[in-house]
């Protein structure tokens, strides 16, 4: 049987830089322009596989919202085996935000955690601000990905995320983390809250 | 800022938090603000450098704890019932996709200068050293009564009414020895003092079943707890809360509760700003709790103070089989006090603090005005004690259920070392906000695959 991988991605960056519509592009290749974020999606979850079959489920948390005010918890990124955090090719303070927020990250988040930098609304490149030298350069020099996409046209879309998917794997610490903290895996693990009522689906996914 | 809320809500203490998730998923338009640029007000977890600013200001952590990140301090020591209605509240709501939890490894009680475990089961009863061979026998007696109670069955009664009866007539049909009753009533009921015992039986029967059925769940101890922190679960009723459309503020002082001139709610004021809402719900501190009445209105009255003293060790708590985490409970009697001294304790097990610390918080509600000296008695079965950090905190509660100018005030949270009081509050508070009784019920999964 080919490996099944499950992995908790979050996204980050300032406000209105387009986090919700690439998850919504990634997830269901839909975009629009005026969508209030949708309510009540904990998180939405895209299956990846790869060339030798294996498979990298992501199980992918937006803020909802809790970035605009500085009201992002550290609850959100805790365990987080991937990050992309983006930013708006239209606006400078949109990536020194981006900075601000891998800074976080490499304090507070897992070590081994992949972050993606990530230029987002490349359709409107005659506005922009950002220079593709200056993102790729800082991510190179703090050991980033990166890629630019669009998630109003798709371009770059699948591309950032099957780059993520294939470096995972090699990258996160054997199956212990991943699969979120909400379905702890293997050892000695955690009690189970609902196992009375229903048994747990999902466990199954186990990436071991 | 010219939105109209339905609910402002102060504080994002867990209180404040379930009632937020719980009031944007009935469709309410919440704004949720926080002094502190931090989640969980008063039911925080902290990191070193936060613990450090709090109790030392100007001193930093010691090297030899290890790194900041990996703490989370708890500033009250409360673990979860596992059959309780917190766990109740966790499963409806699905926030438990958010948390893991673990756990607690044993309970114990203090009892003539020694601490055992404490026996859930006849069985655990029966061996227990805690009882001699007669007093096995009574305890015995009475846990296969409770057990085998039913309500519809006189048979089962034994000539006993649980409504009717107290507690007393109850231990005096078995023949329990006070000490026998100290553990029943504080360590399994969790009673704080001994008030219950002249009150109807019904109360403690059901706060023992509750104990042993918690028990039962999981093994080794009737509570869980959820990994870096309890401040973790303030932070997943929150997100629950944004993923309903409810609007996050943190870092927000609040400058003033505007009324009108009949006294009802009109907004909150925040850097200059005022925000409108219909109603207004928030913790103590943001209606006066601490400061001198400025002429105006007083909204929260302090009922009484707890002293709580976290303590790092570099040891498992003597005497507790090694345990990874424990509760102690020292009933009042034991050590002539009206309160109960309380000890929880966690460790790098539940990732709250580098490998080898553990962090016990002792705590009890102060009678006296040396309040340190009262929790002695469970400062001394810690063994070296390598920081500690006291605390003397005020309980506030309000003077008023908001009905009349909408504006509603939370509870501090009591002495008590479970949440289920915590509960009581959400519920109580939730029926005045929104004139509904909560029924906490399974939402349909949101996952989309
Ligand atoms: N032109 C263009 N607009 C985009 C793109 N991505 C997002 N937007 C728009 O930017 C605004 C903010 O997007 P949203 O996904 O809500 O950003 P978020 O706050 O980071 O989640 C919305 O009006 C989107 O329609 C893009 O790639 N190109
Ligand atoms: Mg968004």
């Amino acid at each position: 049987m080919s490996k099944q991988y499950q992995f908790k991605l979050v996204l980050l960056g300032e406000s209105a830089v387009g986090k919700s519509s690439l998850v919504l592009r990634f997830v269901k290749d839909q975009f629009d322009d005026y969508r209030e974020s949708t309510i009540g999606a904990a998180f939405l979850t895209q299956t990846v596989t790869l060339d030798d079959q294996s498979t990298v489920k992501f199980e992918i948390w937006d803020t909802a919202g809790q970035e605009r005010y500085k009201s992002l918890a550290p609850m959100y990124y805790r365990n987080a085996n991937c990050a992309v955090v983006v930013y708006d090719i239209t606006q400078t303070s949109s990536l020194e935000k981006a900075r601000t927020w891998i800074r976080e990250l490499q304090r507070q988040a897992d070590p081994s955690i992949v972050i993606a930098l990530c230029g987002n609304k490349t359709d409107l490149s005659a506005r922009r601000q950002v220079s593709q030298e200056e993102a790729r350069k800082y991510a190179e020099e703090e050991g980033l990905m990166w890629g630019e996409t669009s998630a109003k046209t798709g371009e770059g879309v699948s591309e950032i995320f099957t780059a993520i998917a294939k470096k995972l794997p090699l990258t996160a610490p054997q199956a212990s983390r991943a699969g979120s903290s909400a379905r702890p895996a293997a050892g000695r693990a955690g009690v189970d809250l609902s196992q009375q009522s229903t048994p747990q689906a999902g466990g199954d996914q186990c990436n071991c | 800022m010219d939105e109209v809320y339905d609910v402002i809500v102060l504080g994002t203490g867990l209180t404040e938090c379930i009632l937020s998730g719980l009031l944007s998923v009935a469709g309410k338009k919440v704004l949720h603000m926080d002094r502190n640029d931090y989640y969980g007000a008063d039911s925080a977890s902290l990191n070193l450098t936060q613990l450090y600013r709090k109790f030392r200001s100007g001193q930093e952590p010691p090297a030899d704890l290890g790194r900041d990140r990996d703490y989370a301090v708890d500033l009250i020591p409360k673990f979860i019932i596992a059959s309780g209605e917190l766990t109740k509240i966790l499963v409806h709501t699905d926030v438990t996709r958010y948390l893991e939890f673990k756990q607690i490894a044993g309970s114990f009680v203090y009892r003539d200068g020694r601490i055992s475990k404490v026996p859930s089961t006849e069985l655990e009863a029966v061996k227990s050293p805690l009882m001699g061979i007669f007093e096995k026998r009574r305890a015995k007696k009475f846990f296969e009564f409770l057990q085998g109670w039913k309500d519809d069955d006189p048979a089962t009664h034994q000539g006993l009414d649980l409504d009717k009866d107290t507690m007393k007539k109850v231990y005096e049909h078995f023949g329990l020895e006070p000490g026998t009753q100290d553990f029943i009533g504080h360590a399994m009921a969790l009673y704080l003092d001994d008030d219950y015992i002249t009150k109807p039986a019904r109360p403690t029967y059901d706060r023992v079943v509750l104990y042993t059925s918690s028990m039962s769940r999981y093994g080794k101890s009737p509570y869980i707890y959820p990994l870096y922190g309890l401040g973790e679960l303030p932070q997943s009723f929150a997100r629950l809360s944004a993923i309903y459309g409810g609007t996050y503020m943190l870092d927000k002082p609040i400058d003033e509760i505007v009324t009108d001139s009949a006294g009802l709610f009109v907004g909150v004021t925040s850097g200059g700003e005022t925000v409108k809402a219909k109603q207004v719900i928030g913790d103590p501190s943001y209606f006066g709790a601490g400061k001198e009445a400025e002429g105006g209105k007083v909204r929260v009255v302090e009922e009484s103070k707890v002293v709580r003293a976290i303590c790092f060790l570099k040891h498992p708590i003597p005497g507790t089989e090694n345990s990874d985490s424990v509760q102690i409970i020292i009933p009042q009697n034991q050590v002539n006090r009206r309160n109960d001294i309380y000890i929880a304790m966690v460790s790098s097990t539940h990732n709250v603090c580098a490998k080898d610390v553990y962090i016990a918080i002792v705590s009890t509600i102060v009678e006296t005005d040396k309040p340190e000296l009262e929790i002695v008695a469970g400062l001394n079965l810690l063994g070296p004690i390598q920081e500690k950090f006291v605390s003397i905190t005020s309980l506030y509660a309000p003077t008023a259920d908001g009905r009349s100018d909408n504006i509603f005030i939370t509870r501090s949270y009591d002495a008590t070392s479970h949440f289920e009081t915590v509960v009581d509050d959400v519920h109580d508070v939730y029926k005045r906000v929104t004139g509904e009784t909560l029924v906490v019920k399974k939402r349909e999964v949101e996952v989309q695959e």
